[in-house]
């Protein structure tokens, strides 16, 4: 990695200060389990890092007023888990944390920076750019695509977004609060991810001198929620494939659900068709099938990756039954 | 048989051999007091790295390393200049060092090298796309597979079988600290499998005697056959070393590591195999081909363990690429040729609508030497797998969406101890040491020496200071083949007795008995079978007075403590999630012969290893290679995958000893156990959902699309 300064601030004011305003200059640095990589292979190269470790504000996961829960962008994985709100009101987000297998990640690792992690293509992060250009077109359509996106693949982007923590935090309706230099905003996380068009953009809504502050989340009301990720791997994996399911029931029937897929298309994937297909029905292993069918009609897989429409189908139908039978 | 003077201790007498034995240097290892390569530091010392090239084909044509040479302490050393031809990616075209590690990264990414880039191949599995670059050998023929195919009676199968290009993924990757003395002398630590050979190494790349350079290893991370030579890198950077006045650290970063240090050569083949309507193999018939990187690379041993089959015709086309060098893979070439046998014939009993266990046991005289062994453990392997029980005719559906299935496989290996020598020393004051220049992969070598000597001389194993890992220590072989455990047991042992004859001698006159009555148990030396009369082993190595024993063990010598051939079952118990193509492994078994156990603890853990080395390539190990840049897109281990703790299931364990295996004497076990684990999971496999996935890895993308094509699905 090249040589950089090092700031630790401790205030979020302070901290969009020490930022500059165009991407590669400065980089915030949370837990550093990805921006470290990423810098020890010459992947993101930054002359600043803007420690956010001394921002008390960034910190702790706690239950608002209002009822919504809030999660500091600094709080790591396993604070999540130890969490008891979290785990009583949010079963599925322990679950997603869970995902990530290693011990050493989820104490380090910070729920902000699981959202803002950078995709893990290879042609990325073997040094060809995050669009994989070489020679003005993608390496990616004609090239190793097994893991690549299956859906919204119109390129330039073949990537996928690779948080577990996103998939459902949309589903339940999440949003994030960012800071920058004008004062803070508010965002929905549906909204927050985009697919970039060239390599000067990003993979969110987010500019180079805003940090993301914390993430909020409704309370359930009842609903039923998972996850489910389909991995090669027991070991330290990433999904193949994932989904986030939300439901809302009266008795057996469905009355409105939320299905968002992760590990399919540069951004976090809702599927409006597997919920419309869920809406009004009882859950039954059919219902789930056709809905997972739905979530991947539109699917246009690459040269090696038809198999994750597959994958695709069966996390959505897995992820709904196992929401359906979790009381 | 009348007994030979060096004989094994028989079966009642023995304190160490064959027990369980925990490893002498585990508390060394746990602790971190045991010093690897990377932990060696010298006064003064740089830090080196490559700068490889980014084409896997191409001219080097300039190199500007002016930017580089401004950051503090940089020093340069080409490798391959201006003019060069590369034939792989990553290829050392220069070393950048500096003081400090971090800085010579830095310098690495400074360095401009210009290219003039050439045609690359770096796929082989399809060999219509290769062209030219694949050269077919001559064709060989035993019998007449022909007739025998076109027999009336013949049930025959055709297939299509192989295994990806895998990497060693040695858990300590490939280095060396190099040091010249001011009187013209290399010293270097390095992680070697091959400590006695490699001071000729550096002597022939270097241009000075073989005196001259003494090489060090006192611990290794694992070399799997990777680890033979002192490799470019390694002889540049003693040159490098001369140059600048330094001593210099390199160790490869693993992505190099992965990228050129090793790799295994995939094996793929067309087969076709007869056999006659009770199940007896008559015939067989394969187009092979592999790669071995720039050069073409060698031939599966086909048809492979049942090698008896009496009608062969095989032909093999090696296909020259630019993936990069090709190495010695722990069992060179049989696990591929396990997969391309042992699956067709499964596919074959299938046809025949036979239990494979019933088939393979048909069929188990095709091994020749090694049939009886096959026989036996092929029914251990059945009991410890319930097999009875548990298998099924290939693709019977069960209900939901998981399917189980079993599988086999066989193996068989050489493992003849190579030449060792070695000092056995007994001191006055009672200390013990044996001395040789081997080296200890991981695999137990000191142990297995400390045991040896303990039981020879009648002493604990804490009693026995083992020093190896040096080249200014008698010479032993290199450690490949199996050939370690055999060489230096046998040498140890011959050194041992020799040993003890003279200190027998220095102690009779005191016991007054002649020396050839007295024995060494229990940390006494007394007349045999009269505990009472004896002297303890202080008292028996004062009377030396002023002088040490030291005898010199070898291997080879005289009487048989060692022979050739093991032979080996697997059984993989596995669960397919149809919906998924996700394979899970319930219970791996392996029945493995080597001869003589010295210590079964270290024996069971090179099959336990062994078994999950091959779970690995089995469903998720490939060098993935883009055919677009020709460079690897997978050399790191997030992105290469291995199995973990949880990926791995049950694993049954059980060495044959006893009666018809101890009196073969010592054989080595390194290699053999990871050879059947491909061919038996992937039978296992196939067992469970009814269609062949023909090549390993065995990934969800591949059982999905075998599924689409038919099976239970
Ligand atoms: C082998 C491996 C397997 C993994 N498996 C999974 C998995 O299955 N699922 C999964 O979701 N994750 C997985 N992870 C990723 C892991 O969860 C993330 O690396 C971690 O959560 C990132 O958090 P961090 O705090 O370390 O982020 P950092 O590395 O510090 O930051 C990551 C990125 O986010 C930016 N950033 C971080 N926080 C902020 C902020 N508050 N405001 C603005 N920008 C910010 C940084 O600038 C950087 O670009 C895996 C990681 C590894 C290495």
């Amino acid at each position: 990695m090249e040589a950089f300064e090092y700031a630790r601030p401790t205030s979020k004011e302070e901290a969009v200060k020490l930022l500059a305003g165009t991407w590669g200059e400065t980089e915030v640095l949370a837990g550093g389990t990805d921006l470290l990589s990423l810098m020890k292979d010459y992947a993101s190269n930054p002359k600043r890092l803007v420690s956010l470790s001394g921002i008390a504000a960034l910190k702790g996961i706690s239950s608002q007023p209002d009822g919504d829960l809030r999660i500091g962008a600094t709080a790591t994985l396993q604070e999540l888990i130890a969490s008891p709100i979290v785990a009583k009101q949010y079963p599925a987000l322990v679950e997603a944390a869970h995902g990530v297998r290693s011990p050493q990640i989820q104490s380090l690792g910070t729920v902000g920076g699981d959202l803002l992690q950078r995709p893990r293509c290879w042609y990325y992060r073997g040094g060809h750019g995050l669009l994989a250009q070489h020679d003005g077109k993608s390496l990616v359509p004609d090239g190793e695509n097994q893991y690549h996106a299956i859906l919204g693949n119109s390129g330039p982007a073949y990537f996928v977004n690779p948080s577990s923590f996103a998939p459902i935090l949309i589903a339940l309706g999440a949003k994030v609060r960012v800071h920058g230099p004008s004062g803070a905003r508010e965002v929905e996380l549906s909204k927050f991810f985009r697919t970039p068009s060239s390599e000067s953009e990003r993979e969110y809504d987010l500019k180079p001198n805003e940090i993301l502050t914390e993430i909020l989340v409704p309370a359930p009301g009842g609903a039923k929620m998972a996850v489910y990720e389909v991995r090669e791997k027991e070991a330290l994996d990433w999904p193949l494939a994932a989904a986030a399911v939300v439901l809302n029931t009266s008795g057996k029937t469905v009355k409105s659900a939320r299905v968002v897929m992760g590990h399919v298309a540069p951004i976090p994937w809702p599927s409006p068709e597997a919920e419309a297909a869920l809406a009004g029905k009882t859950i039954s292993e059919s219902v789930a099938d056709e809905a997972g069918k739905a979530a991947v009609a539109k699917a246009t897989p690459l040269s090696k990756n038809a198999y994750k429409v597959q994958l695709a189908r069966v996390a959505t139908k897995r992820a709904i039954l196992a929401a359906a039978g979790g009381a | 048989m009348p007994s030979c003077k060096y004989d094994w201790p028989a079966a009642g007498q023995r304190k160490h051999i064959g027990k369980r034995i925990s490893r002498i240097d585990g508390p060394d290892k746990s602790s971190g007091r045991a010093k690897y390569t990377y932990d060696v530091n010298r006064p003064g010392i740089l830090f080196a790295k490559v700068v490889g090239s980014p084409y896997a084909h191409a001219k080097v044509t300039s190199i500007d390393t002016s930017e580089a040479e401004k950051l503090p302490g940089v020093k340069v050393h080409i490798v391959q200049g201006v003019g060069t031809e590369i034939h792989w990616a990553g290829s050392e075209i220069l070393l950048v060092a500096a003081p400090a590690e971090e800085v010579a990264r830095d310098a690495a990414q400074r360095v401009k090298i210009d290219f003039e880039v050439l045609p690359h191949l770096v796929h082989e599995e399809d060999l219509s796309k290769v062209g030219d670059r694949g050269k077919p050998t001559a064709e060989q023929k035993t019998g007449d597979a022909a007739a025998a195919f076109s027999d009336p009676d013949a049930v025959i199968h055709e297939g299509y079988y192989g295994s990806a290009i895998i990497a060693h993924c040695c858990m300590e990757p490939h280095g060396q600290v190099v040091e010249w003395t001011p009187d013209g002398n290399l010293r270097a630590w390095e992680s070697t499998q091959n400590v006695s050979g490699m001071p000729k190494e550096y002597a022939d790349a270097l241009g000075i005697p073989v005196t001259n350079v003494r090489v060090m290893t006192p611990h290794m991370g694992g070399g799997f056959g990777s680890k033979f030579g002192a490799d470019r890198w390694g002889s540049e950077c003693a040159k490098f070393s001369k140059a600048v006045g330094k001593p210099i650290k390199m160790m490869l970063e693993r992505d190099l590591e992965l990228v050129m240090a090793g790799a295994r050569p995939p094996h793929y083949a067309k087969v076709k195999v007869a056999a006659k309507k009770d199940g007896t193999v008559t015939a067989w018939e394969s187009d092979s081909w592999s790669t071995g990187g720039p050069t073409g690379g060698g031939i599966p041993p086909l048809p492979y363990a049942l090698n008896d089959i009496p009608n062969v015709t095989k032909r093999h086309t090696a296909v020259a690429t630019n993936i990069g060098p090709i190495r010695a893979w722990r069992a060179p070439n049989h696990p591929q040729a396990a997969v391309l046998t042992l699956c067709a014939l499964d596919d074959l009993a299938a046809k025949l609508n036979m239990d494979p266990m019933d088939f393979f046991q048909k069929n188990a005289g095709l091994g020749g030497e090694r049939a009886d062994m096959y026989r036996q453990e092929l029914t251990k392997a059945a009991e410890l797998s319930d097999w009875k029980k548990l298998w099924h005719p290939r693709g019977t559906k069960i209900a939901g969406n998981v399917e189980r299935g079993l599988g086999l496989s066989l193996h068989t290996w050489g493992g003849r101890g190579h030449n060792s020598r070695g000092t056995v020393t007994i001191n006055p004051d009672g200390s013990v040491e044996v001395a040789a220049g081997s080296q200890d992969l991981g695999t137990g070598t000191r142990t297995v020496i400390a045991l040896t000597a303990a039981e020879t001389l009648g002493l604990e194993i804490k009693d026995i200071k083992v020093s190896i890992g040096d080249s200014a220590l008698l010479p032993s072989g290199a450690s490949g083949g199996s050939t370690t455990v055999g060489g230096v047991s046998s040498m140890t042992r011959r050194g041992a007795i020799d040993a003890r004859e003279q200190l027998f001698a220095a102690v009779a006159p005191s016991l007054g008995v002649p020396p050839d009555q007295l024995e060494a148990v229990d940390g006494k030396i007394q007349v045999k079978g009269s505990a009472a009369k004896s002297v303890s082993w202080k008292q028996a190595c004062a009377k030396l007075g002023m002088n040490s024993i030291k005898a010199e063990g070898k291997n080879p010598g005289p009487c048989e403590l060692i022979s050739s051939g093991v032979g080996g079952v697997q059984v993989a118990d596995v669960s397919v999630d149809i919906e998924t193509g996700l394979v899970k492994i319930n219970k791996m078994v392996a029945v493995q012969d080597c001869g003589l156990v010295l210590d079964l603890k270290t024996a069971e853990s090179q099959c336990y290893g062994a078994l999950i080395m091959g779970i690995s390539y089995a469903l998720h190990e490939e060098k993935i290679m883009d055919n677009a840049t020709g460079r690897m897109l997978n050399p790191n281990m997030e992105f290469y995958k291995l199995a973990g703790i949880g990926d791995i299931g049950e694993l049954v364990v059980h060495m044959m000893t006893g009666p018809g295996y101890d009196e073969r004497g010592v054989i080595g076990l390194g290699e053999p156990p990871v050879i059947s684990p491909g061919a038996a999971i992937s039978n296992a496999v196939a067992n469970a959902i009814g269609v062949r996935i023909p090549t390993i890895p065995i990934t969800p993308a591949k059982v999905l699309a075998a599924l689409e094509k038919g099976g239970v699905a």
